[in-house]
């Protein structure tokens, strides 16, 4: 039978561990961090922790849902004492792709409520789309600044509101758009009809895909 | 030599990587990351990269010998290649990679070919100079000195 001390420190667990944004400032972020490669793994260990953050690195979305408990395998670390509070994975790996551990992560009900950072090197309009509908927190450009790790920080530790609300697609500068516009297109060609929907600056963005244009609205109005 | 003659130059050779466009941004980032607590985490990053690149490198070789070239196999390693030298900053070897998988794409067996000539090129150069840089730092500190970061601003 549970005491009422037991109780209390189980629902305190779950808002601490699971639910965003109710991290205290004395406690630290716990971030769960997925990427294949060995210096980007490295690279990221130590924004993290530079940044105050507890860490865990893992080298791909099987091993990051293996550590979550989320495999199907009895875990067993029971998922309250993890208190991951973010998930910041890359988005190509090999295997399982950060997106569709994304999906996984979303379709869980004991994680859904964590928030995703999906990172890659490329800026393709439709993935990014495609992440943010899927409740990806952010999509940020690879290579990693300790700007964006303190950032995202700043987001998943602030109040509540319309921060938490956001979903924005961050660019590093004019010259990183320019820079993709210059590259043959990687994914769909380009259609212009949907253009007049797009906030102005994703507008300045290279080919995106011709998908969903009722979604387009709904893009708008988290800004 | 003395410590501030040491530093001296290593100000001096750390601008001139960035102004010959082998080090980016990223790279100063990287040394942000460094401190009492981490003196060493630059050569370790970097080390990870010469890792890393030396067999990346080895595959495109080996997949670029192949009678019959698998294009995915070629971009998926030169997209790997891309991403750890943009994430150490080294710009020559990163833009090398960028017109590298356009080759790839264009399925351009002689392209990509002399795509890995020139990123084996550039890479063997930043090498050199990082190997060179990191142990001018080791230098500084075996001295009693410390890294003049601060000095970097331009």
């Amino acid at each position: 039978m549970a005491t009422a001390g037991e109780i209390l420190r189980r629902s305190l667990a779950d808002e601490v561990g699971v639910s965003k944004g109710s991290v205290s400032g004395s406690e630290e972020l716990h971030v769960l961090a997925v990427d294949d490669s060995f210096v980007d793994r490295k690279v990221i260990e130590r924004l993290l922790k530079i940044s105050s953050c507890k860490v865990t690195v893992v080298e791909s979305g099987s091993r990051a849902l293996q550590y979550l408990g989320l495999d199907g395998e009895k875990s067993s670390v029971a998922f309250n004492d993890l208190k991951i509070n973010l998930i910041m994975t890359d988005y190509s790996m090999p295997g399982m792709t950060g997106y569709e551990l994304l999906k996984k992560i979303k379709e869980s009900s004991a994680f859904r409520e964590i928030p995703v950072v999906i990172m890659s090197s490329e800026n393709i309009l439709a993935r990014i789309d495609r992440c943010l509908e899927e409740g990806a927190e952010e999509y940020i450009l690879k290579p990693v600044k300790l700007s964006d790790v303190k950032r995202i920080k700043d987001v998943i530790m602030g109040g509540d509101g319309e921060q938490k609300k956001r979903r924005s697609v961050r660019k590093r500068g004019r010259e990183d758009c320019f820079y993709s516009l210059s590259q043959p297109p990687l994914v769909q060609s380009a259609s212009s009809s949907a253009f007049d929907f797009l906030p102005s600056e994703l507008q300045s963005s290279s080919p995106f895909s011709t998908l969903s244009l009722s979604k387009r609205p709904k893009l708008q109005t988290r800004d | 030599m003395e410590v501030v003659q040491m530093q001296r130059a290593w100000v001096e050779y750390t601008k001139s990587l960035f102004r010959e466009g082998f080090l980016d941004a990223q790279f100063q980032q990287l040394q942000l990351l460094q401190d009492e607590s981490n003196p060493d985490f630059v050569a370790e990053v970097v080390s990870l990269f010469f890792e890393d690149s030396e067999r990346l490198l080895s595959d495109l070789t080996f997949a670029l010998e192949q009678q019959s070239v698998d294009f995915k196999k070629v971009d998926a390693h030169v997209h790997q290649l891309k991403g750890s030298s943009s994430s150490i900053g080294a710009q020559r070897v990163k833009n090398d990679c960028i017109a590298f998988r356009s080759f790839c794409e264009e399925q351009n067996v002689e392209g990509c070919q002399r795509c890995l000539q020139q990123v084996k090129q550039d890479y063997s150069l930043v090498k050199s100079k990082l190997e060179a840089l990191i142990r001018l730092e080791q230098q500084i500190v075996a001295a009693g000195g410390s890294i003049p970061m601060e000095e970097l601003s331009f």
